[in-house]
């Protein structure tokens, strides 16, 4: 059988969906998370910051951070990790401004969202795609 | 892993009163994400640090909650408020039930 330019296109656009498919089922992880953490709220856009670099050379520490003025705690997830959830952040009274960073693992190219809880009980969220040369999860 | 734990803590040695300082700490500590495998395929247990607290004068300052994803030697840099002379004291908990502690003393003018 000889393959035509047409095939050959179908091929690869089947290979590359098939690479996917394991981000997008982790993916639907990630809204459970964030499910359980609001508790079904309706999550807003804005008031939350999340920092994190577009590329990343090594998945195993890449720096972050987060800042939601208000905010009483804040959650960080992966969506492309093989478990989405990465840490999360609760601030006591003594705590000088609602932010916070640290070094975290990336299995690869993903969105990385931060959840925020405010004090009025309302939820934000901001998300932030990392491009990752070499991904952080062994395997 | 108890052995080799090696927290280190970065505060100011004085602030004014009300004053909001950034802390930065960083503690040695391997994280085994549960994820990897050794040569011979079998998984590596999970082992890492689960939760990190820092307290000002037995008041939160912040209280992360960690999972695998955290990299190697966990790092957190945060900002807290200083409302009077004191003490900062850290505490990082262990899956296998170690607990790490250190603390600063500030002082505010």
């Amino acid at each position: 059988m000889q393959l035509t330019r047409r095939d050959t296109l179908a091929l690869g656009l089947g290979a590359a969906a098939l690479t996917l498919l394991p981000f997008r089922a982790s993916a639907s992880l990630a809204d459970d998370k964030i499910a359980e953490f609001t508790g079904g709220a309706p999550v807003g856009e804005g008031g939350v910051t999340l920092t994190a670099p577009e590329i990343a050379e090594n998945g195993n520490t890449v720096p972050i951070g987060v800042e939601a003025p208000g905010a009483v705690s804040i959650m960080v997830l992966a969506a492309g990790n093989p478990r989405p959830e990465v840490a999360t952040f609760n601030f006591g009274p003594l705590a000088g401004a609602h932010s916070a960073s640290t070094r975290i693992r990336l299995a690869g190219t993903q969105d990385v969202i931060a959840v925020a809880k405010m004090a009025d009980g309302s939820f934000a969220k901001a998300s932030a795609t990392v491009k990752v040369t070499i991904g952080g999860c062994g395997g | 892993m108890a052995s080799g734990v090696k927290p280190r803590v970065k505060v100011p040695k004085k602030a004014s009163a009300g004053d909001t300082i950034t802390i930065k700490t960083l503690i040695s500590h391997k994280m085994e994400s549960g994820q990897r495998k050794d040569k011979s395929g079998n998984v590596i247990p999970r082992s890492i640090i689960n939760r990190f607290v820092c307290e000002f004068n037995g008041e939160t300052v912040i209280d992360v909650t960690l999972d695998p994803a955290i990299s190697t030697n966990p790092f957190f840099e945060f900002e807290a408020k200083v409302p009077e002379s004191g003490e900062f004291t850290f505490t990082w908990y262990d899956d296998d039930g170690d607990v790490y502690t250190t603390s600063k003393k500030i002082e505010a003018s």
